[in-house]
């Protein structure tokens, strides 16, 4: 399978080039960008680890683009996503997340049913990834 | 606030205009002119906490426009059709609302707009209803005007702050579906009604699978003889579990709840809930106070509330007459919905690119500055009320990708329903064609790229490495729907229009 959390999943992987000029987007907003990176990509899994502190004050892409391809030198096969954090009053959110790193193979998820009364079923969705312990699941 | 730079207005009857008679004389027995019994004010100022209206009005022949607009303060605050002495057991000189000024519609004679003012006092905290049965209520089948449009209202902080609001907000909601940078994506299962619960969620589990975020009920789908609601939400359910497994993101599908009493919506609503459902959808025919009460229920159980507008078309359409939808837009983001349609510009539902972007402003911005040319008259401050999502749903496919994002921007929710499930290739492949369209559009649009002008060379470039957009693109991308709209702004844009 292939995980389509963030924003441009659906494209084939984005260049370096392509990924620099989206972080040149989001430094022109005023956006701090930060990395994360993960082993267990379970969709309602908030919190990737972070590669260092959100970017706040590095307004260089080349720089910020040095920091993903270190993060991926460390974590060849982790995914690793670029989020923007717009810090303006009422957003206060992420405006952009998207992966630019991902293991060679994707195993994907199992989902078990458990069956109760009135013919619902209470879903589990799990990584096969995380049969390992972390760090050696892909 | 609210100055509003209008053309003065050409006098619209001779002779001498009624002015407000105090003493003695306001309360001898008859009838009065509404403008003489003060809810005709020129003079007055409007206050930081009143409420504000502005009404379209369109007087009987021989009525002027003043004396139209003192009726309808009148009616829709203290007046009746004569002199009451009981008004001076009151404080009546405030709870009357006032017309406080009249100004002919540029290009449409005939019609003025009345702005008139409310004190607070007159209306309970938190609720639609009392609010609407005040501004809508009998003034609208008042004889002396041939018609009347609620065009736009105002209101004061200490009122917005009586309403909690969207009860989960578009902020909140992209953090718990973990969609950021783009707008949303959804469609709805077609054909409307007729399939069996079995037939329905294999659509619904197609269309996710396939890249949409959200698929949706459609509003007339509650619980008939071919799909009991039961039937539906486990089916469903067992589709957005097998579409979240298949792609590791979140689904959801738009259960809807609505039904003939509140306690089958709840009983309804709950059972979403236990089964694990993001959202749940109601119409916009079940009732102001109904939406409030499924808006608390929402907040109470971490739910989104998708409001489908089912119904407004009646009232809203027409520009002499009914209430705007920039109305219905503000009172549906006090009363607490986190999505509502709201039009598309380019589908095949009525929808003219200014008021529309008036509509998706109101919903969305923490605050709205005047902008005549998108139809908003007044200053809204949204004193930190969330922001409704806006959809966009009918009649829109991957061809127009450019246009939705320029038109509606990234904090929408874009719904293709015949333009998923009637790809060439299967549904799936629908999904596919309009998640690509949409990403390779947002990258180039980040990238620099002027996407109204290369839109198509965009897409065409997507479509080399997706073979549904190229389908999708040769199948619907000539289609347009170009009809005249009927409820267009007032204002031609001038470089001084603007307040």
């Amino acid at each position: 399978m292939r995980l389509t959390q963030g924003t441009f999943s659906f494209l084939p992987d984005l260049t370096d080039e392509q990924i620099g000029a989206q972080i040149e987007y989001c430094l022109a907003k005023n956006w701090a960008v930060s990395i994360e990176y993960t082993d267990d990509p379970h969709p309602r899994n908030t919190y990737w680890e972070m590669f260092g502190l959100p970017m706040f004050d590095i307004r260089d892409a080349a720089a910020i683009l040095g920091e993903v391809r270190t993060c991926r030198k460390t974590f060849p096969r982790h995914y690793i996503k670029v989020n923007a954090f717009d810090s303006t009053r009422g957003r206060e959110s992420l405006r952009l997340s998207f992966i630019v790193n991902r293991p060679e193979r994707e195993p994907g998820f199992a989902l078990t049913r458990q069956e109760g009364p009135g013919r619902t079923v209470q879903y589990t969705t799990r990584s096969y990834a995380v049969e390992r312990p972390e760090g050696e699941r892909y | 606030m609210n100055e509003v730079a209008f053309p003065k207005p050409a006098p619209a009857a001779s002779g001498p205009r009624a002015t407000t008679k105090t003493g003695a004389a306001r309360y001898k027995a008859g009838v009065l002119k509404y403008a003489q019994m003060g809810y005709w004010e020129p003079d007055y100022t409007p206050s930081d906490t009143d409420i504000l209206a502005l009404f379209r009005i369109t007087p009987q022949q021989g009525v002027e426009p003043e004396e139209a607009a003192a009726a309808v303060a009148g009616e829709s605050s203290t007046a009746t059709w004569t002199v009451v002495w009981t008004d001076r057991l009151t404080a009546c000189e405030r709870y009357r609302a006032k017309a406080f000024r009249v100004e002919a519609v540029p290009g449409s004679p005939g019609q003025y707009f009345a702005y008139i003012a409310y004190d607070l006092a007159l209306f309970e905290p938190g609720s639609i209803a009392n609010l609407t049965a005040s501004i809508i209520g009998n003034v609208f089948g008042f004889k002396p005007l041939r018609a009347l449009r609620l065009e736009d209202m105002r209101f004061p902080t200490a009122y917005v702050k009586t309403y909690a609001g969207p009860a989960t907000g578009i902020v909140v909601e992209r953090e718990r579906l973990d969609k950021f940078g783009r707008p949303l994506l959804g469609a709805t299962v077609k054909p409307k009604l007729g399939l069996s619960g079995k037939n329905y969620g294999r659509v619904v589990y197609e269309a996710l699978k396939g890249g949409l975020d959200f698929t949706k009920d459609d509003e007339n789908i509650n619980s008939q003889p071919f799909m009991h609601w039961r039937d539906r939400f486990l089916y469903c359910m067992e589709a957005i579990n097998r579409a979240q497994a298949a792609t590791g993101e979140v689904k959801g599908h738009y259960l809807n709840v609505t039904a003939g009493t509140m306690e089958a919506m709840y009983e309804r609503a709950e059972l979403a809930k236990e089964l694990g459902s993001v959202i749940v959808m109601i119409d916009l025919v079940i009732g102001y106070t109904a939406i409030q009460s499924m808006s608390n229920w929402a907040r109470r159980n971490d739910m989104i509330l998708h409001l489908h507008r089912a119904g407004h078309g009646t009232y809203t359409r027409q520009k002499n007459h009914g209430i705007s939808f920039r109305v219905i837009s503000k009172w549906m983001r006090l009363a607490g919905v986190d999505h509502l349609h709201a039009g598309t510009v380019v589908g095949k539902l009525e929808g003219d690119p200014n008021t529309v972007q008036g509509f998706y402003n109101v919903l969305r911005e923490p605050h709205n500055a005047v902008d005549l040319q998108r139809g908003v008259f007044f200053e809204q401050d949204w004193a930190g009320l969330h922001g409704v999502m806006p959809v966009a749903s009918g009649g829109i496919h991957a061809g127009q990708m450019h246009q939705l994002l320029h038109y509606l921007g990234e904090d929408s929710i874009l719904q293709f329903g015949g333009g998923t499930i009637g790809h060439p290739m299967g549904i799936a492949a629908g999904a596919t064609a309009n998640r690509v369209a949409l990403e390779a559009m947002v990258l180039a649009r980040n990238e620099g790229r002027d996407i109204w002008h290369e839109g198509p060379t965009i897409l065409a470039e997507a479509a080399r490495h997706c073979a549904p957009l190229k389908a999708a693109l040769d199948v619907w991308g000539e289609v347009t729907f170009n009809y005249e709209s009927t409820d267009t702004p007032d204002f031609v844009p001038t470089p001084t229009a603007a307040a």
